[in-house]
C-alpha cells in the first residue's frame, strides 16, 4: 500500500486552533447530526434559523491564524505599546501583583473560569475570597456592610447617588458633588443624572453646599487634586437634614487616614485596583461599595452573606439577591449583573497576602515619597497647592507646566497635566528611589544636588493633620494575618479553588450564559507588562499598541454583528444596555422627539432590561408572549400602535431568552420601526448567530455583545464582562466618549455625545486581546462552525434527553437554538421535586446545575456551547437520565417522597462519619455512576438554607473562633 | 365585621373607620416562606390600588396594594423580627396595615370570601 504523499502546505500548523475551541470530532458531528435527524451543519442550520434573516455568503474576516502566529501578531501590537512610570493618579495606581496571585490566581483556570455562585455549594472558595473581600472594604472604610465589587470608580459613584436617592430622607433634588472629584467621575455622574433628571450642583463642599437642598453630596477623599479635606463637620450638616453623604475614596489612603465610617459617611466607595490588579489601560478593575447596616437592603450589586447549610455548619452564599434586576425588574436598585469577582478576588488575596501590616508599609512608603516630592519641589520653588496629602500632589509652575511635562517624557514619566500652570504628581506601591531622583531633575537639573533623597527623607514632617490620622484598627481577622508566607498563600488558594466546581473540571451547561472554552492562548497576552500596565489616561501616541488593537476588533465586531460603529467603553452587557437606550434617547431628541420614552419589553426578557430601560429615563410597557413563549405579535402590534406618538424602542432577545428563533423577528422590527420607535437587540444569545445572522441586517439599530460570553472572555466567577455596543451609522455620532481623553468617538466629531457610561475610555481595555484572539484564529470559517456545533450541541442534548424531560419550547421542525429548556414543573405538582432539587443533586455528581428557573419557574435551560465534546455531553445526559430514573423511583413508591436522593442532596463527606440510616445506599448517594468513582467532587458544605441567610444578614466573616476552628 | 378581598390577593376588614389588611393564605403560600417585609410609616396617605408594602421571600419581591384608600395609623411592628407570621396566620396575627378610611364606598364591589375562594380554585 502506498501512502498518498501530503504536500508542506497540508502539514503546517494553519487554523490549528479550530477543532481546539470545538468540542465535537467530525466523527462525533456526523453521529450527533443523524441523532437530530439532520444531514449536514448547514441542514440544520437551515432547519433552524429562518431564512429571511440568514446572511449571504460568510464574514469577511482575515484568515484564521494559528496559535503561535496569534501570539507573535499580539507581541507586535503590544510591543507598540511604551511603557512609560505612570505619576498621572487620578483613580489608576501603579501597583505590583503577588507573584503566587498572578499565578496561582488570575492565570489559573480554576478561578478565571468559575460562573457566578448562584449555585452556591459548589462555590463556597470564591465565595469565602469575597467574603474576605467585602470585611477588607468594610474595616476600611470603617462601615457596616460592602458588596462584593461593583464595576468601577464612576459607575460605583453613580450608583451610590442612585441609592441615596431612595433612602435619603431629605426631598431635594439635587446631587452635590465635590469639584475635586475625578473629572472621568464626574462625566460618568453627569450622564446618569441627566438620565433621570436629576440636578447636579458641582462646587466646594465647604463652602457652597446648601445641605437643605440636596438629597446627597458626593465628597472626595482624598481629592482628585490629592488634597484630604475633613469633612466631618459637612457630614453633620448633611445629616441634620436627612441628605446622604458618599464618600469617594482610595483603600489604600485610607490605611493611614481616619475612615469615611469615622467620620460620619453613610457610603463609601472607590476602586480596590491598587491592591493588586493591573491598570490595564483602564480596566478591569472592581469597585467597592460601603455602607451602613440601616441601608443594606438597598444595596446595588451581589452581597455575599452567611447561612448555615442543612447540618448546621456555616455556609457562603448570596444574599439579598430580591434586590436585584433579575427579581425586580423595573423596581430593581440597579440594572447591574455580572460585577468585578475576579479582580475582587485578587484584591483581598493582595490584602490576605500583606496583612495590616503590610498595607500600612506600603501606605506609608508611598506617603513618604509623596511627602519627598512635595519637600523638593518646594524648595526648589515651586508652590506645592496640596497641604495635606497622601500620595498625590497639585504644584504650581506657572508657564511650565507643558515644559516640564516633555522633560518628564523624555525620562520616561508621565504626569497629570491640570492646565498650563499646575501640574499633578501621583506615587504610587511601584515607585522607586531612583524615579523620584528622576522626576525632581525634570523641575531643576540642580535638584538634590550633594543631597541624598536619605537627608530629604530626614527634613520631612507629617502633613496629614492629627484630627485625620487613622488610629482604628482594619483588617484584624485572622484571614488577614495566617498567610504572608507564600507557602501559606500557595496552599489556601489551592484549597479554595478546589471547594469549586469550575470549567476545568466538567461542563457548566448555563442557558443564557456561554461558558464555553476560555482558551490559554487567548488568556496569555493579558498579563504581558505592556498591555497590563498602562495608564488609561497615558499620550495616545504611547498607547499605539492599544489603538491598533481597538480599531481592529471594532472592525471585526463591526463586520459580525452588521453593524456600522462600535463602543467599546460599555464595561459590561447592563451597561451596554444603558447605553444603547442612551443613543436612542439622544437620536430621538436630536429629531426633535424627546417625547418618545416608552421602551416596550416582552415579559419573557431577562430582569435586566426593563432595569435599565428605568436608568436610561424610560417608562417600561410590558409586551406579552404566547404559548410558546414567542413575542405576541398582535398585542406587539396593539401596544406599539398606542404608543405610536411616544414610542422611543424596543428592547428584544434574539434568538429569544426561551432559546428559540422567532420566525416574526423581521416583521416584529418592522412594526417598530413603522410607528417611530428603535429596536435593541439583547446579544446575550449572539452565540447562535455569528456567522450565520447578523442583527444589524434584519433590523436592529443597536444591539450589545457579551463578549464575556460569545467571545470567550472568561466569566471570572462572577465578572469581569465587556458588553460593547453595535450601531447603525444613524446612532454612531452618539456613542460614549471620554471627558479626558479626546477622540473615543471619532464619529462624534465635538459635537455633544451621550456622554460616558464608565470611568475608562475603553472600558475594560486590557481584557480585549482575548476576544480578538479568538476571532483571529477562528476566522469565518471557524465562527460559524462555531455558531452551528452550538446550535448542534443544544439540539443533541435535546433529542437525548427529552423523553425524560419534556423540552419546553421549540421552533419549526421541533428544533432548538443554542439551548434548550428542559420543565419539570410537574415534578412539583406530582412529588414536591423541585428543579432545584435537580441541580443539588447534579453536585453529586459533579456538576454545576444548568439555570434554574429562568426563563420560566421550576425548569431548567441547558447550553451546552460548542466547545463540549460528544463524550461530555453523553455523560452530562448520562446523569440527567439516572437522576430522572431516581426521580421515577420516588413515584413509583420506591423511594421516599420525603426521604431521597434529589432532596437530601448534595451529599458531604461529612455525613459518612455518622451512622448511615438513609433509605439508599452510600454507593447510591456519592458514586451513583461507575464515572464519579474516578474523580468525585466532594462538596464542602450540603444544601444551604437561603431564608435563614436571608432572614439573619450577616455580611462579615464569621468570627475568629468558628474560623480558626475550620482552618484546624 | 365582614372581610373583602381584591384580586391582587389582599384582604381587609373594617371595624368603623379602620380598615386593617394583609395578604392573604393564597397569596403567603404562593411566595414561600418570607424574610422580610417593608411597612409604610405612620402618617402615609395610601391610595387604594396603590403600593402599600413589599413583601420579600428569597426568590420573590412582590409589592402589596392598598385594598382601600386612607392615612396609616399602624403597622404591625411584630413582622419585622418575625415575617413568618404572615405564613403562619395570614389574616390574623399576620396582619400588616391599619387605615382610617378616607372613603368607606370603596369597599363596595370588593370579592367577598366565596367570590375570591372562586378566583384563585
Amino acid at each position: 500500500m502506498t501512502l498518498k504523499r501530503e504536500r508542506l502546505t497540508d502539514l503546517q500548523a494553519g487554523a490549528n486552533f479550530i477543532p481546539r475551541h470545538i468540542g465535537p470530532r467530525e466523527k462525533d458531528i456526523a453521529s450527533m447530526l443523524e441523532l437530530v435527524g439532520a444531514s449536514s451543519l448547514d441542514d440544520l442550520v437551515e432547519k433552524v434559523i429562518p431564512e429571511d434573516i440568514r446572511m449571504e455568503g460568510q464574514l469577511e474576516l482575515p484568515a484564521a491564524l494559528s496559535e503561535r502566529n496569534t501570539l507573535s501578531d499580539l507581541r507586535r501590537t503590544a510591543g507598540r505599546n511604551q511603557m512609560f512610570t505612570s505619576m498621572i493618579g487620578m483613580g489608576y495606581y501603579g501597583c505590583v501583583t503577588p507573584k503566587v496571585v498572578l499565578r496561582r490566581l488570575l492565570e489559573s483556570p480554576g478561578w478565571y473560569t468559575a460562573y457566578t455562585p448562584y449555585q452556591a455549594e459548589v462555590s463556597q472558595g470564591r465565595l469565602e475570597a469575597l467574603m474576605n473581600y467585602q470585611q477588607m472594604v468594610s474595616d476600611l472604610t470603617g462601615l457596616d456592610l460592602a458588596n462584593a465589587s461593583l464595576l468601577d470608580e464612576g459607575t460605583a459613584v453613580a450608583e451610590a447617588i442612585s441609592m441615596a436617592n431612595r433612602v435619603s430622607k431629605n426631598k431635594g433634588e439635587q446631587i452635590f458633588l465635590d469639584a475635586d472629584t475625578h473629572p472621568q467621575t464626574v462625566a460618568v455622574v453627569k450622564t446618569r443624572a441627566e438620565a433621570l433628571g436629576l440636578k447636579l450642583v458641582i462646587g466646594d463642599p465647604e463652602t457652597e453646599l446648601n445641605a437643605d437642598e440636596v438629597f446627597c453630596a458626593v465628597l472626595s477623599y482624598p481629592g482628585s487634586s490629592g488634597e484630604i479635606r475633613d469633612y466631618g463637620e459637612v457630614c453633620k450638616s448633611l445629616k441634620a437634614t436627612g441628605a446622604i453623604s458618599i464618600f469617594a475614596t482610595d483603600l489604600l489612603a485610607l490605611a493611614l487616614l481616619k475612615s469615611p465610617g469615622e467620620l460620619g459617611a453613610d457610603i463609601a466607595v472607590g476602586s480596590s485596583q491598587r491592591f493588586g490588579v493591573p491598570m490595564g489601560y483602564g480596566g478591569p478593575h472592581a469597585a467597592f461599595f460601603a455602607t451602613k447596616d440601616e441601608y443594606k437592603r438597598s444595596i446595588p450589586g451581589r452581597i455575599i452573606g452567611v447561612s448555615v447549610d442543612a447540618h448546621g455548619n456555616t455556609a457562603y452564599r448570596m444574599a439579598l439577591q430580591t434586590r436585584e434586576q433579575h427579581i425586580r425588574r423595573d423596581k430593581a436598585t440597579s440594572n447591574i449583573c455580572t460585577a468585578q469577582v475576579l479582580l475582587a478576588v485578587i484584591a483581598s488575596m493582595f490584602a490576605v497576602y500583606h496583612g495590616p501590616e503590610g498595607i500600612r508599609k506600603i501606605a506609608r512608603r508611598t506617603h513618604r515619597y509623596a511627602q519627598i516630592c512635595a519637600h523638593e519641589i518646594g524648595r526648589l520653588g515651586y508652590e506645592v497647592k496640596t497641604g495635606s496629602f497622601f500620595d498625590t500632589i497639585t504644584v504650581h509652575v506657572p508657564g511650565r507646566a507643558y515644559a516640564i511635562l516633555a522633560k518628564a517624557r523624555e525620562k520616561r514619566i508621565n504626569l497629570r497635566l491640570v492646565d498650563g500652570d499646575h501640574l499633578g504628581i501621583s506615587v504610587d506601591q511601584t515607585t522607586r528611589r531612583s524615579e523620584i531622583e528622576r522626576l525632581l531633575s525634570c523641575f531643576n537639573a540642580k535638584a538634590l544636588k550633594g543631597r541624598t533623597l536619605d537627608q530629604v527623607d530626614d527634613e520631612v514632617s507629617e502633613c496629614i493633620p492629627d484630627t485625620l490620622i487613622r488610629t482604628s484598627e482594619f483588617m484584624v481577622h485572622p484571614v488577614f494575618l495566617l498567610y504572608h508566607s507564600e507557602t501559606e498563600l500557595l496552599r489556601y488558594l489551592r484549597k479554595l479553588q478546589v471547594k469549586d466546581i469550575a470549567l476545568d473540571r466538567s461542563m457548566i451547561p448555563l442557558g443564557s450564559c456561554t461558558m464555553k472554552l476560555n482558551s490559554t492562548t487567548e488568556m496569555i497576552p493579558i498579563t504581558w507588562p505592556e498591555f497590563a500596565h498602562m495608564h488609561p489616561f497615558a499620550p495616545l501616541e504611547q498607547a499605539q499598541g492599544y489603538q491598533q488593537l481597538f480599531e481592529d476588533i471594532e472592525s471585526m465586531l463591526c463586520e459580525i454583528t452588521g453593524f456600522d460603529a462600535v463602543s467599546l467603553q460599555p464595561n459590561a452587557g447592563s451597561q451596554g444596555e444603558y447605553s444603547g437606550l442612551l443613543a436612542i434617547r439622544a437620536w430621538h431628541e436630536a429629531n426633535g422627539n424627546s417625547n418618545r420614552d416608552i421602551c416596550l419589553i416582552p415579559t419573557s426578557a431577562h430582569g435586566t432590561n426593563p432595569a435599565s430601560a428605568v436608568m436610561a429615563g424610560m417608562k417600561v410597557v410590558a409586551v406579552l408572549c404566547d404559548e410558546e413563549g414567542n413575542v405576541d405579535v398582535e398585542d406587539l402590534k396593539a401596544k406599539a400602535q398606542e404608543h405610536k406618538n411616544n414610542l422611543a424602542a424596543l428592547m428584544i432577545t434574539y434568538p429569544s431568552t426561551h432559546g428559540v428563533f422567532e420566525a416574526a423577528i423581521r416583521e416584529i422590527c418592522d412594526i417598530i420601526h413603522e410607528n417611530g420607535g428603535q429596536v435593541y437587540l439583547d446579544g446575550a444569545n449572539l452565540n447562535a448567530l455569528v456567522g450565520i445572522v447578523q442583527p444589524g441586517k434584519i433590523g436592529a439599530d443597536v444591539c450589545h455583545m457579551n463578549l464575556h460570553k460569545t467571545f470567550c472572555i472568561p466569566h471570572g466567577g462572577g465578572g469581569p464582562g465587556i458588553g460593547p455596543i453595535g450601531v447603525g451609522a444613524h446612532l454612531a455620532k452618539f456613542l460614549p466618549d471620554h471627558d479626558v481623553v479626546t477622540g473615543v468617538n471619532p464619529a462624534a466629531a465635538g459635537r455633544k455625545t451621550i456622554g460616558q457610561v464608565a470611568s475608562a475610555p475603553w472600558g475594560s481595555a486590557s481584557i480585549l486581546p482575548i476576544s480578538w484572539a479568538y476571532i483571529a484564529m477562528m476566522g469565518s470559517d471557524g465562527l460559524k462552525k462555531a455558531t452551528q456545533v452550538a446550535i448542534l450541541n443544544a439540539n443533541y442534548i435535546a433529542a437525548r434527553l427529552r423523553d425524560h424531560f419534556p423540552v419546553l419550547y421549540t421552533g419549526p421542525g421541533g428544533y432548538v437554538a443554542h439551548e434548550c429548556i428542559l420543565d419539570m414543573r410537574h415534578l412539583k405538582e406530582e412529588l414536591g421535586i423541585t428543579v432545584e432539587d435537580v441541580a443539588k443533586r447534579l453536585v453529586d455528581y459533579g456538576y454545576h446545575g444548568p439555570t434554574m428557573s429562568f426563563p420560566v419557574v421550576e425548569t431548567m435551560m441547558v447550553e451546552p456551547t460548542e466547545s463540549e465534546s460528544k463524550q461530555e455531553i453523553d455523560q452530562f445526559c448520562e446523569v440527567m437520565i439516572s437522576i430522572a430514573t431516581e426521580i421515577a423511583e420516588i413515584k413509583d413508591g420506591k423511594a421516599s417522597v420525603e426521604d431521597n436522593l434529589l432532596v437530601n442532596a448534595p451529599h458531604t463527606q461529612k455525613l459518612l462519619m455518622g451512622d448511615w440510616n438513609r433509605p439508599y445506599s452510600k454507593q447510591q448517594a456519592y458514586f451513583p455512576l461507575s464515572y464519579v468513582e474516578a474523580d468525585k467532587y466532594w462538596p464542602p458544605v450540603a444544601r444551604i438554607d437561603n431564608v435563614y441567610g436571608d432572614r439573619n444578614l450577616v455580611c462579615a466573616c464569621p468570627p475568629m473562633e468558628e474560623y480558626l476552628e475550620a482552618a484546624e | 365585621m365582614s372581610v373583602k378581598y381584591t384580586e391582587d390577593h389582599e384582604w381587609v376588614s373594617v371595624e368603623g373607620d379602620i380598615a386593617t389588611f394583609g395578604i392573604t393564605d393564597h397569596a403567603q403560600e404562593q411566595l414561600g416562606e418570607l424574610v422580610f417585609i417593608e411597612l409604610p410609616e405612620a402618617g402615609t396617605e395610601l391610595k387604594k390600588g396603590g403600593e402599600a408594602a413589599v413583601v420579600e421571600s428569597v426568590k420573590a419581591a412582590s409589592d402589596v396594594y392598598a385594598p382601600v384608600s386612607g392615612e396609616v395609623i399602624e403597622t404591625n411592628s411584630g413582622l419585622d423580627s418575625e415575617p413568618t407570621k404572615v405564613n403562619e396566620d395570614p389574616e390574623g396575627s399576620g396582619w400588616m396595615i391599619k387605615i382610617k378610611l378616607s372613603d368607606v364606598s370603596e369597599l363596595d364591589g370588593m370579592l367577598d370570601k366565596e367570590a375570591y375562594s372562586k378566583l384563585i380554585s
